[in-house]
């Protein structure tokens, strides 16, 4: 036992063995992605940036019924409606507070028209806190920006919900 | 007139000798990055350049431009001077490895004594540097890291003693011609293994970086540095780690020498196998780097006082005891 031992020592066979699978892993592909050129994938039901969706004549979705500002458990959400001359009710203001935020996604679950969503996007930081706090403006040009993608997300997770 | 002329003639070959050295060194780092990298299955630097190879120049413009912090308790005397010291010494020892026959720039006698005089220096830029922070932990990484190249000084020394009886001159090219009939790697095999594990712990490289033990030490005697000083320092350790794989290539590899005297093969000039050689070796040093785990302090000292001295100094009675009874020894 001792000789095997001294034996073992002297020839540094475990080093050897080590550095022969250190050499096998080498050409072995690699577990990690190029991240900025190349992102993993996510599930269609990820909770990312907010976006508030038009329907497909250009006419906003969201109907004021301030359920997301209700059920929000941060408090994040602020809206102020009023009644357009055509009789619909339409919000003259729907801010996200992105810094309050938890992105549990309660805002997206209760609305009644699929107005509000999170979409895909994560890549969202910025250098000041101001420009976090999305407007209405901001929440529509994500929809306009992402409708191709949010679309395919809530099409593809419905059977689901 | 003619001193200029001398002057200027002798800028241009160190000037040849030392822009290739800082490239290599910088190529040297992405090299051992990306080992480390691949080894652990990851990506390693791949965007600056084609496969990332501008890393380490990114790097050094980065540090160019950072902001040199020198601590208000230091001495700043030292302090400044230490990171210049590890650098330069560092890269002076360059003068003396030869590239091939009669291309070396100064082709002195004792070649292989002043590389080991100037690696032994080596340790005091890493000293001061600890010492003139003024602050505990960069003096804690330089006290490990004076005790550590002082043991494995002595057995790199031996090593080379057994070296210098096959070949009867301290002479870098001397030591390289000997080798023409076989490389020392195989007659010395079991010096070549003490030499290699030796310079590991020479050049602070893992398993045994104990003076920048980032677990306990922050970063041992970097620890106050910053910017180019700190730069500096990493610059002259790679130097140095570049600097022990060639003495390793010309010690064991037979230096410039092609491995078979054929055709194909002794065409390439005797630089481009010094370089394949010093790759070589550098790569098995990443490679352990990315083996190994850290040794302990103590176990550290054990290797090299209790198990690297004996061997090496056995095996300089075994070589010259052979020499001897086979009348091999050289007769210059």
């Amino acid at each position: 036992m001792k000789i095997t031992r001294f034996l073992k020592t002297i020839l540094m066979t475990d080093f050897i063995g080590g550095l022969f699978i250190a050499i096998k892993e080498l050409f072995k592909s690699k577990k990690t992605i190029n991240y900025p050129f190349e992102k993993g994938k996510i599930s269609p039901r990820y909770r990312g940036e907010h976006a508030l969706r038009r329907y497909p004549n250009g006419e906003e979705r969201c109907i004021a019924c301030k359920l997301c500002e209700a059920v929000c458990p941060a408090q994040a959400i602020t809206i102020e409606s009023t009644e357009r001359k055509d009789g619909s009710r339409k919000t003259t203001r729907y801010d996200i507070d992105m810094m309050k935020c938890i992105y549990c996604g309660l805002c997206e679950e209760s609305c009644p028209v699929d107005a509000i969503v999170q979409g895909p996007n994560f890549e969202f930081s910025t250098e000041t806190r101001e420009e976090l706090y999305y407007t209405k403006e901001k929440l529509l040009d994500n929809g306009d920006r992402w409708e191709n993608i949010l679309a395919a997300n809530i099409k593809s997770d419905n059977p689901y919900r | 007139m003619e001193y200029i002329n001398i002057i200027f003639h002798e800028t241009y070959k160190i000037l040849f000798l030392l822009v290739p050295v800082l490239v290599s060194v910088a190529m040297i780092v992405w090299l051992d990055r990306r080992v480390w990298a691949f080894v652990q299955k990851r990506q390693g630097p791949n965007v600056v350049g084609p496969f990332g190879l501008l890393q380490s120049l990114a790097d050094a413009l980065k540090y160019i431009f950072k902001e040199i912090i020198i601590p208000a308790s230091s001495n700043k005397v030292i302090f400044i001077i230490a990171p210049i010291i590890t650098m330069t010494l560092a890269l002076i020892a360059w003068a003396v490895i030869p590239f091939g026959e009669n291309n070396v720039l100064s082709d002195i006698n004792v070649g292989i004594l002043y590389i080991f005089a100037i690696s032994s220096l080596g340790v005091y830029g890493i000293i001061m540097g600890g010492w003139a922070s003024n602050s505990k932990y960069p003096f804690l990484g330089a006290i490990r890291s004076a005790a550590q190249m002082v043991s494995y000084e002595v057995s790199i020394g031996i090593i080379i003693i057994n070296v210098l009886l096959c070949v009867g001159s301290l002479n870098l090219s001397d030591i390289v011609l000997a080798q023409q009939n076989i490389w020392f790697i195989i007659p010395l095999f079991p010096m070549f293994v003490i030499f290699f594990i030796s310079s590991l712990a020479e050049t602070n490289r893992p398993p045994f970086d104990l003076p920048e033990a980032e677990a306990e030490l922050v970063a041992g005697y970097q620890t106050e540095y910053s910017g180019m000083m700190y730069a500096m320092f990493w610059l002259g350790e790679y130097a140095n780690i570049l600097l022990m794989c060639a003495l390793g290539s010309i010690l064991f590899l037979g230096g410039w020498l092609s491995p078979i005297d054929l055709y194909p093969f002794n065409i390439l000039p005797g630089a481009i196998w010094l370089i394949f050689k010093i790759v070589f070796l550098f790569i098995l040093f990443a490679l352990v780097k990315a083996v190994v785990p850290r040794y302990r302090y103590d176990q550290l000292m054990r290797l090299g006082w209790k198990i690297f001295l004996p061997l090496s100094l056995t095996y300089v009675v075994l070589t010259a005891s052979y020499l001897f009874y086979f009348n091999l020894l050289p007769v210059n």
